[in-house]
Order: C-alpha cells, then structure tokens, then sequence
C-alpha cells in the first residue's frame, strides 16, 4: 500500500495512530497517520479551565462581564472558521498529492541540513495560522518527513512565520521588537530541528542509523 | 485589516492550487481529499470552539501585572527562566501573548527577558498545544517537539544579550 520500497528507515512512525477504533466506526477509510482521537483528556482539562475562569468572571464582573466576552470571542470564532476549514483542505490535498518516497527522501532522517533547511524555509512561507500549520506538519509526517524536518517546519511556522506576525505582533510590539525578534529566531527552526534529531535517535536507537 | 485580507488570498490561493494538482491527478484523488478535509473539519470544529471562545475567559483571569513584573531589566538569567515558564503558562490566542509582552516593555521590562517570554509562548503554550497541536497531531510528536524546544527561548535571550537588540 504505501510507496515506501526504497526508503529508509523511517523515523516518523509510519501509520502512527492505528486509527482511533471506536469514534471513528463512520469513516470507512481512515488516511493513517493523522491523529483520530475521540474527545481526550486535553480538551476535558481546556473545559474544566474555561468554566472554572468563567465563573470566576462572572462572580468577578457578572453576567455582564461573561456576555462581553463571549460576543467577542463568537465574533473571532466566526472569523477564523473559513480558515480552520482552509488549513483541513489544505492538510488534505497535501497528503494526497505529496509523493511519499520524494518527501521521505528530502525530508526524511537521511535528509540532512538541507532536509531541515527545507522543513523551516516552508513553515516560514505556509499561509494561515495553527489551523494551517498543524495539519500540514501533520500531512508531512504521514507521508514520511521525520521528526526533525517536521519540527523545524512547526518552529519556523511558529518563529518567523509572517502570519501571526504581520497580523499581531507588528501591530501590538512595534516594528523594532517585531522585526529584532524575527532577526534572532532565525537559526532557531535549523537548530531545533538538528537538535530533535539527536535525541531522536538516542530515544529511540534501534530506529536510528546515522 | 488587510493584512488579514492578503493572508485569507494567500492561503485560499494555495488551497486551490494544491486541490487543482490534485484534481489533476485524478478527480478521485480530489474528491477523497475533500471529504478528508471535510472530516478533520467537522472534528476539530467542537474543540477550537471551545479553545476560541473559552480563552478569553482564561486570559480575563490572568493578574497581567503578576506576570510583568516579574521580566524586569535587572533580573538576568532568573528573569529569563522566569518569563520561559510564564509563557508557557500564558493562555489564550496572540493578542493575549502579545499583549502581555507589550505591557512588560512599556512597563520596564528587560528585552531578552520579554523576548525569551514572546518565544517560549510561540513555541509552547500550554493552551495552544493542547487546543491546536494535540487534535492535529500525533501526540507522541507534539509532546518530543515541545521537550526539544525549550532551551531555545534561552539561546534568543542569549543571542539578545550579546548583541544588545532589540
């Protein structure tokens, strides 16, 4: 099934999650490798802190208080929508498109510095925010990009990335902090990379074959 | 807000690139991609729902005071490790980190050490690991990123410290 004759080793686990067994009884083909999980312990604990701040807003400022707010996060939820809906599209046709045994190849454990200098020169140029950049990192992993080009993609995406700068940080720090941090964030996204990979390969040694 | 305009163009741009490439390998190939996308849509809509709505409650509880005064220009490496836990701690979307790290600059606060905050915040935030990158991801991969992430908050601060910018 998977185009993976010639490939290395693979250091991303290749179809990772076997796919989420009970939720997902509806779907017929899970794509693997992409997370599936039923509602987990992380949007439970996300819950527990929202209604626990919400009612603290509410003894603090009252209904009020509690209304201002949820008006003004309906309206950035409606807003970033369309763009959730984007970053899924976007996740999916990678992943069908890509060619796995040139993704594995270029960005696979065997990749080098040039596979992390490709992962972090595409989170720079990706479009949109972490409804974007999450399922295309996670597109990548699927079709075989190891740890460590896939983290330089996610922390140059997060780092120096244009997106959220332009939209936020130029606005609310100022041009001068703004473009100094950009500046000194540059070798970061190499360098985390580099450094996902080796210890990597010291977690998991039966995997790695430098 | 047309920066927000160009980056909406720019990412529906790219959606229709990718799906006309994959329209052209096969209309197949383009209406399973579809559905998939139509699928992790309908999934993770609930969950940024909640994540969106719910933080600005979380960041309306969070003493912003408390967590500037602690980056002052004199707290050195403290200071530094200091703002790498507070921006992993700090919630909500990028107004709430940016804002933060505006005030901490106006109020005094030392530039690597509001650098140090802004990057630990970027690279991971409770909030934004277990709201955005969890769903999408592979656990195992999300939580080995976040691990190998946390010294470079301090090699910026570092980097900062020498060159004497921002």
């Amino acid at each position: 099934m998977s185009p993976r004759t010639n490939a290395p080793i693979p250091l991303s686990e290749p179809p990772v999650d076997n796919p989420a067994p009970s939720s997902d009884a509806a779907e017929d083909e899970p794509r693997p490798g992409r997370a599936r999980k039923p509602v987990g312990w992380s949007v439970i604990t996300i819950g527990v802190l929202v209604a626990v701040s919400a009612t603290l807003v509410w003894r603090r400022d009252g209904l009020a208080g509690v209304l201002d707010i949820l008006t003004h996060d309906l309206g950035l939820f409606g807003g970033i929508l369309p763009r959730v809906l984007a970053g899924c599209l976007l996740g999916a046709f990678i992943s069908e498109i890509l060619p796995h045994d040139r993704v594995s190849r270029s960005l696979g454990p065997e990749s080098g510095l040039k596979g992390l200098l490709i992962g972090s020169a595409f989170g720079a140029i990706l479009p949109g925010g972490p409804f974007t950049a999450y399922p295309v990192a996670s597109a990548l992993l699927a079709v075989g990009a190891d740890f460590g080009a896939t983290i330089s993609m996610v922390v140059s995406w997060t780092l120096v990335g244009y997106g959220r700068a332009v939209a936020w940080e130029l606005p609310i720090m100022g041009a001068d902090f703004t473009l100094w941090r950009i500046m000194i964030s540059l070798p970061l996204p190499v360098l985390a990379g580099a450094f996902g990979r080796f210890v990597y390969v010291r977690m998991y040694p039966k995997r790695g074959d430098e | 807000m047309s920066a927000a305009l160009l980056i909406d163009l720019i990412l529906w741009g790219s959606v229709a690139a990718v799906g006309f490439i994959a329209y052209r390998k096969g209309p197949m190939v383009m209406t399973t991609s579809l559905r998939e996308g139509g699928v992790d849509f309908i999934r993770i809509v609930p969950r940024i729902a909640l994540g969106v709505i719910g933080s600005g409650y979380i960041a309306a509880v969070i003493p912003q005071e408390v967590i500037t005064g602690w980056l002052g220009p004199d707290s050195g490496w403290l200071g530094v490790a200091t703002a790498v836990v507070a921006g992993a701690a700090t919630p909500g979307g990028p107004v709430v980190g940016f804002s933060i790290g505006a005030v901490a600059l106006k109020a005094g606060g030392g530039p690597p050490q509001v650098l140090a905050y802004v990057i630990a915040w970027a690279l991971f935030a409770f909030q934004r690991l277990l709201l955005w990158e969890i769903p999408f991801m592979p656990a195992r991969f999300v939580w080995f990123r976040a691990a190998v992430s946390i010294p470079f908050p301090f090699v910026a601060a570092a980097i900062a410290m020498a060159i004497h910018k921002p």
